[in-house]
């Protein structure tokens, strides 16, 4: 047990609490996502609550948003027991969510959006003329700048976040539900984001932050609750524990957030690429001359702000979208135009990828995990029976043997890919393209939604593979992934390399004024 | 042609025009609500049949109206039911009520009365009749002016200035009135709806009504003020041509007017083939004539007018998940 944790769940703070939650249960089936839960945030706190993913955090949440009713349980809002079957008393009770995927309208204005739902009368004009008075006032007050008269379609994530904080606000809400806020934003808007939090907090509002990064638990939060498949398993003040502590508590067992790997032997260069470019759809340059070397033996990272042609970069190189420049692996040009530019071609070439979307490019979330653990190597001649048939025998035997191999649960080869929690999916996309026995891996965030168990998983198999001799190429918008992993870092910034460094040498903030484009 | 033909085919371009854009309205509250309606056609049907059987037997066209509107939510509930309750798929549900509407309105005709499955011609009361609008004597030998607004505006039964009055009413209502926000809204992202508080069923059970209550009245026209009764399949595939309308107009209320004006006006060609063959100088068949409605929204749906995009939520049931 780590020091400074209370099992009482209460942390020692005499104010008032905004929400106490007593014995909540809640099963979905067989599966008891929340376990006699008990917790309590103090008024005008930021409170975090961490977790691996399917801990049950969000299923907590939405419980106490009236997305579902608990089995069994209390909920106190200020002090009052106040029941919340749905999300209108929630709302009522002043309670504001915002979810992970943003409950946003694409193309109507960031004023109808606010005003949805909380109109004044039958009529929208009235309506809209109060929402944008009052939210001129509450971006003054909290930094929360965005044009009211903007559709959300034409806004980025962070503008798009700020919607849901506002919509939150307009409705009154004395407590803030944020689900994972930061993962689809850049690390500057990350740190606005937590300005604004704090400021809110500086008013005397409660912030929930659920999350499971650990930076950020220890960046912006009070006090953190941290939970453990379906239970809590303690609350403790932040300035109190350390991300090892609270690591530990998570998995409940001592995790190594460093990777262990012996310094690279490289030896020959396996992949080149020459001065290579992409053009997408709309006619835009995404990657501007792109050049690099990787050789036998080494990870190279790739750092950078997402969308600045990291994604591209994997595209062009697994053969998804057409480029030019001049590629090659271990001496053979490979055709970056025409028919021989496709996944299939590249995988035959030794170019293994583990996709950013495993959702979208990865899996086929509806087909069974055995089905998945073939796609993309089903031609090959030890899962064909014939020229037309398909050996499924074989290919189950393959799956059950690397199931057990990468640990996946619960091992069951005829389950649906989409329901496995994420870091099982990414497993059984990492095997699959690890066990293909590739030249060059392309990894694309890796351990995006994956919980820390998994995380330290597949870290130990990529470093495992480098070992074997093999070249990796990994993408990762977590910087932390980056520095630990690679045996060289290439920053990118607006489709350009802006800089090599190594990742013994720099640390986070020059790379990061690297990724903001500013070479210094 | 001179300008006498080009007001009358001006005037049943109105006429023809009605029923699709009653059905187009209808279709345009339910899909801007995210529930996708391919039973539009059955709908009308049915409105038709129970319209054309009840003004029969009490001889009041009101009563047909009232008898149809009924049909038409009786089949609207099934649909409702199928999916929004049961979020069934929803073009399954549509094209099965169209047969079943194609079946149950010549069986329960024919039962009724006998006449091979039509219901009895109507007359006086029992229909809409033509309404003269005000001045259209006076202003009637204005040159111009004067035989468009005697013969092409004035003269129709109510039904069709109800029906152009729905334009700007709808429009009013969508863009206008709290009820219009949560409608577009729920079509668009009812996860939304649903977080702030209002009921996702709710909102597209409403939307399904006033479907009903819009084709029962596209129906209770066709029996009882285009033509004098019902007869068998006498919708003739308009739900459809009203579906190909609001693709057209782009689930928009006015364009919607003009979209189904435009496809009003070729089933008014087609009655009148000498009149094309004097246009273009050769003979045009009519299932051409029938078919540019589709072909034209093709061409729409293909993205050489402008992008046609329905609301994003249209034909997937709700489910609740974070």
């Amino acid at each position: 047990m780590a020091q400074g944790v209370e099992m009482t769940g209460r942390p020692a703070t005499a104010a008032p609490f905004a929400i106490e939650l007593k014995g909540i249960s809640k099963a979905f089936g067989p599966v008891q996502a929340n376990k006699d839960i008990n917790i309590a945030v103090p008024k005008g706190t930021i409170h975090g609550i961490i977790g691996e993913n399917g801990a049950g955090k969000s299923t907590l949440m939405s419980i106490l948003y009236g997305f579902y009713r608990a089995d069994a349980g209390e909920i106190f809002i200020g002090g009052r027991l106040t029941p919340i079957p749905d999300s209108q008393s929630a709302i009522r009770a002043g309670i504001g969510m915002v979810f992970q995927h943003f409950k946003l309208v694409q193309n109507f204005t960031v004023l109808e959006n606010v005003v949805l739902g909380a109109e004044e009368g039958a009529l929208l004009n009235t309506s809209l003329a109060k929402a944008r008075a009052e939210l001129q006032r509450l971006s003054r007050d909290y930094e929360l700048d965005v044009n009211p008269d903007a559709l959300i379609e034409d806004l980025s994530v962070g503008h798009q976040q700020r919607v849901e904080i506002l919509k939150a606000l307009y409705r009154q809400a004395d407590i803030l539900i944020l689900d994972e806020p930061t993962g689809v934003l850049t690390p500057d808007e990350a740190d606005h984001l937590f300005r604004i939090l704090k400021g809110l907090r500086d008013q005397g509002k409660t912030v929930i932050l659920i999350t499971h990064k650990l930076r950020e638990i220890m960046e912006a939060t009070d006090n953190v609750s941290v939970m453990r498949r379906g239970t809590m398993v303690g609350t403790v003040k932040t300035a109190e524990t350390s991300p090892e502590a609270l690591a530990e508590l998570m998995v409940g067992r001592k995790v190594l957030l460093e990777v262990e790997k012996k310094p690279a032997t490289p030896g020959a260069v396996v992949l080149d690429v020459q001065n290579l470019r992409v053009v997408d759809e709309h006619k835009v340059e995404r990657l501007k001359g792109v050049s690099l070397q990787i050789r036998a033996g080494e990870i190279l990272g790739i750092a950078g702000v997402a969308g600045n042609g990291q994604s591209e970069l994997l595209a062009a190189l697994g053969g998804i979208t057409k480029a030019t420049g001049a590629v090659t692996l271990k001496g053979e040009a490979l055709p970056l135009t025409g028919k021989g530019a496709n996944g299939r071609a590249r995988r035959e070439a030794g170019i293994g990828h583990i996709p950013e979307d495993r959702q979208a490019l990865g899996l086929i979330m509806d087909f069974a995990a055995w089905e998945n653990m073939a796609f993309g190597y089903h031609h090959r001649p030890q899962y064909g029976a014939g020229a037309v048939l398909m050996d499924n025998a074989a290919v189950r035997a393959e799956t059950d043997k690397q199931m057990a191999a990468y640990d996946v649960r619960p091992p069951i080869a005829s389950l649906a890919a989409k329901s496995f929690s994420g870091g099982n999916q990414q497993k059984i996309v990492v095997a699959r393209e690890i066990e293909s026995g590739p030249d060059l891996l392309l990894i694309g965030q890796p351990t995006r939604g994956v919980d820390i168990g998994a995380i330290e998983f597949i870290h130990k198999q990529i470093v495992a593979l480098r070992d074997a001799g093999k070249a990796i190429l990994l993408v990762s918008v977590e910087l932390d992934e980056i520095m630990s992993l690679s045996d060289r870092i290439l920053v990118m910034f607006d489709g350009q390399v802006m800089g090599e460094r190594d990742p013994e040498i720099t640390n986070e903030r020059e790379l990061g004024l690297l990724m903001a484009g500013m070479t210094g | 042609m001179d300008y006498a033909t080009l007001i009358q085919i001006l005037d049943s371009t109105l006429r023809l025009a009605t029923p699709l854009l009653l059905a187009c309205l209808a279709g345009l509250y339910s899909e801007r609500a995210g529930i996708f309606d391919i039973g539009l056609e059955g709908k009308m049907l049915m409105a038709a049949m129970a319209s054309g059987a009840v003004a029969a037997v009490t001889g009041s066209a009101w009563a047909g109206l009232g008898a149809g509107i009924l049909a038409s939510l009786l089949l609207g509930a099934v649909h409702g039911l199928a999916s929004i309750t049961f979020r069934g798929n929803q073009l399954i549900s549509g094209v099965a009520l169209n047969f079943v509407a194609s079946g149950v309105t010549v069986l329960v005709a024919q039962s009724l009365f006998g006449q091979g499955g039509r219901t009895p011609p109507l007359s006086g009361d029992a229909r809409f009749n033509p309404i003269t609008l005000p001045f259209a004597e006076a202003v009637k030998d204005v040159p111009l002016i004067g035989p468009f607004y005697f013969e092409v505006l004035s003269g129709h039964s109510i039904l069709v200035y109800a029906a152009l009055a729905l334009v700007p009413l709808t429009w009013w209502v969508l863009f206008r009135t709290r009820f219009g926000l949560r409608l577009r809204a729920v079509g668009e992202n009812p996860a939304a709806v649903d977080t702030a508080g209002v009921s996702v069923k709710g909102l597209r059970w409403a939307a399904v009504a006033i479907t009903g209550v819009l084709c029962g009245i596209a129906g209770a026209y066709m029996a009882t003020a285009l033509q004098a009764g019902f007869g068998k399949e006498m919708t003739a595939g308009r739900g459809y041509i009203a579906l190909a309308a609001l693709i057209f107009a782009k689930w928009r209320p006015v364009a919607a007017l003009w979209a189904c004006l435009l496809f009003g006006f070729f089933q008014a060609l087609a009655t009148r083939t000498d009149v094309v063959e004097g246009l273009v100088g050769m003979k045009v068949p009519v299932p051409f004539l029938d078919a540019l409605p589709y072909i034209l929204t093709v061409v729409v749906l293909a993205g050489f007018i402008g992008k046609a995009i329905p609301p994003r939520a249209g034909g997937e049931p709700y489910v609740k998940e974070r």
